[in-house]
């Protein structure tokens, strides 16, 4: 499986209430809470992402709550994939059981915002389009992808039982 | 080799012998926990499952206490899903308004969560439950519907952290200031995926309210965990209010660690996280001119008797400084009622304080006292990311309750020493 889109680079230590601000949290309606999104680090970011978009983010990305909000924030915002040296653990856990694919990367440093990437997730191979610079990261194992496809856990595990 | 009591609660819980770091296990569930902002999409998940009860009525936990009493119309939607499943599914544990606490002030007061316990939670300071001796973590809520519908979860064994506490502590300086401390030495991510294991001689000594504080903010270092093993103290805490039995484990002394980290607590001051980390700690003489517009005294980290106590000590007979907003949250109806016996609420009203019902309100930005662009408050809370207590452009400096208490009467972030 194969993605690509624009960079939204932000720092280290992206926390959940800066993914989707707890004043949001009285609806879980992805389209909501897709509006906000990012809103306290970029007000403009919803407007500006477009469909298949990547945010790249530092260490420590989605620390703080259990809020599951956060990737379903992420993804309704139409954000294909989240490209970070590491990620807080709740988050990491809620993003594939949501459907939303992460990926682990120690050169962030290096993408910044205005680039685009394609993401090859079977081979671990990030390719920047402009410069085709490399960057590498673990492939995401096929059941793990097959969780992305099928729009997360639940949905996963209910197409499974009708088999 | 021995095991740490983490890996021992996991192994109990996974019908294993032993486990190790790294392993991956499906471990059976003893509580699964949920609040009125992330239980919403669990029942939504567990609806949609095709699932028709919950594996165990008496294990399943719902406590709507983040917008509740509800703060407008879309969040008295969610508490009323609760409420609903919460009676179709005929769950014991189900606290509406009036019984309702910080959940995780709660659990631990009606026994609810025990030593030994494994406990998940759609909510990240469900680590809270370590300082009692229980493995405990916060989940998602995809996580909660499918421990709700099987009663299990996978989990990894994480690797333990060992933190010993030596030394003897200043005044004013409580567990609350060892957890800010160990966070600004270790950083936001500095156990990421890890178990903290608290230990020593201060521990020792420390009372429930301190050791659930400190495990209550594992999550803030990345902790998958923080705990302290079960003795004497925690037994004299659960014994009389536990609903059920309960089995205390220790770590054992070849038990392998990650990391060995000692602190000598008798050179650390009371702590104030400045914004926008946790980690941004700084000693109370070190904080410099810090003018409060509110000050905040709560939530799941500092809002049980202890905290009121401390408090109220500081602030007897005393005054909080014209413009600032003094809000006082005691986190469970018990630690309210007691409170207002002891005549705390004497103290507080006396000092211009504002008393609230049980919620943990303000601390995550929801209400009761939400901050305008460019507006500082102290807070006894847990995290003081951008935008945690209202505008993005306002600023949360966290603290223990004493500090707190003496910051609204100066008018300014300060010590009990000062007034």
């Amino acid at each position: 499986m194969k993605i690509s889109g624009n960079i939204w680079k932000f720092g280290d230590d992206v926390d959940t209430d800066l993914i989707i601000p707890a004043r949001y949290l009285n609806t879980s309606d992805p389209a909501e809470l897709a509006k906000h999104c990012m809103e306290d680090a970029d007000p403009a970011f919803a407007g500006k992402v477009g469909k298949g978009d990547i945010i790249v983010g530092g260490k420590n990305f989605g620390c703080g709550s259990s809020r599951e909000h956060a990737p379903i924030a992420i993804k309704a915002a139409g954000v294909s994939c989240v490209i970070a040296k590491s990620f807080a653990r709740i988050f990491y856990r809620n993003a594939f059981n949501m459907g939303l694919p992460i990926l682990e990367c120690g050169d962030t440093d290096r993408l910044e915002t205005g680039g685009s990437l394609t993401v090859d997730f079977d081979t671990g191979e990030i390719v920047r389009k402009e410069s085709g610079e490399t960057f590498s990261t673990r492939p995401i194992p096929p059941f793990m992808q097959e969780l992305v496809k099928s729009g997360g856990l639940m949905k996963h595990i209910q197409k499974n039982l009708k088999i | 080799m021995g095991m740490t009591i983490t890996e021992k609660i996991l192994a109990a819980r996974a019908g294993q012998e032993k486990v190790v770091p790294g392993d991956l296990i499906n471990a059976d569930v003893d509580i699964a926990l949920g609040n009125d902002i992330t239980a919403p999409i669990a029942i939504r998940q567990f609806r949609e499952s095709g699932a028709e009860k919950v594996f165990d009525k008496d294990r399943v936990i719902l406590v709507p206490d983040h917008f509740v009493p509800n703060k407008d119309i879309a969040s008295a939607m969610q508490a009323k899903e609760l409420r609903d499943f919460a009676k179709e599914q005929e769950l014991t544990w189900f606290f509406d308004a009036g019984e309702m606490g910080v959940e995780h002030s709660l659990l631990p007061e009606k026994g609810l969560v025990l030593p030994g316990d494994l406990v998940i939670g759609a909510d990240s300071h469900t680590c809270t439950y370590g300082g009692l001796g229980a493995f405990s973590t916060g989940i998602g809520s995809t996580d909660l519907a499918a421990a709700m519908i099987r009663g299990k979860v996978w989990l990894k064994v994480p690797e333990s952290i060992r933190f010993v506490y030596k030394g003897t502590l200043s005044p004013w300086v409580e567990g609350k200031d060892l957890i800010l401390y160990t966070i600004g030495d270790i950083g936001v991510d500095g156990a990421l995926y890890m178990a903290m294991e608290f230990t020593g001689p201060v521990i020792e000594q420390m009372g429930m309210a301190g050791r659930l504080t400190m495990a209550n903010m594992a999550i803030e270092a990345g902790g998958k965990n923080g705990i302290i093993a079960p003795d004497a103290e925690t037994e004299s805490y659960v014994s009389p209010r536990a609903v059920r039995p309960y089995k205390n484990y220790r770590s054992d002394e070849d038990a392998v660690y990650a990391k060995v980290i000692e602190y000598d607590v008798s050179n650390i001051e009371a702590q104030v996280a400045f914004p926008h980390l946790p980690e941004n700690t700084r000693g109370i003489s070190e904080v410099g001119e810090i003018i409060i517009d509110q000050a905040v005294i709560g939530s799941c980290t500092n809002g049980r008797i202890e905290d009121m106590r401390s408090a109220a000590a500081v602030l007897k007979g005393k005054k909080a400084a014209k413009g600032v907003r003094l809000i006082i949250i005691p986190s469970t109806p018990c630690v309210y009622n007691t409170a207002l016996k002891e005549g705390l609420f004497e103290i507080f009203t006396q000092a211009g304080a504002i008393i609230s019902p049980p919620t943990c309100g303000p601390c995550l930005g929801g209400y009761m006292g939400i901050l305008a662009k460019g507006e500082r408050a102290v807070a006894t809370t847990n995290r003081n990311f951008v935008g945690r207590m209202g505008h993005p452009e306002s600023e949360v400096y966290l603290s223990n309750p004493a500090v707190a208490a003496a910051s609204a009467v100066l008018g300014k972030i300060g010590s009990p020493d000062e007034l």
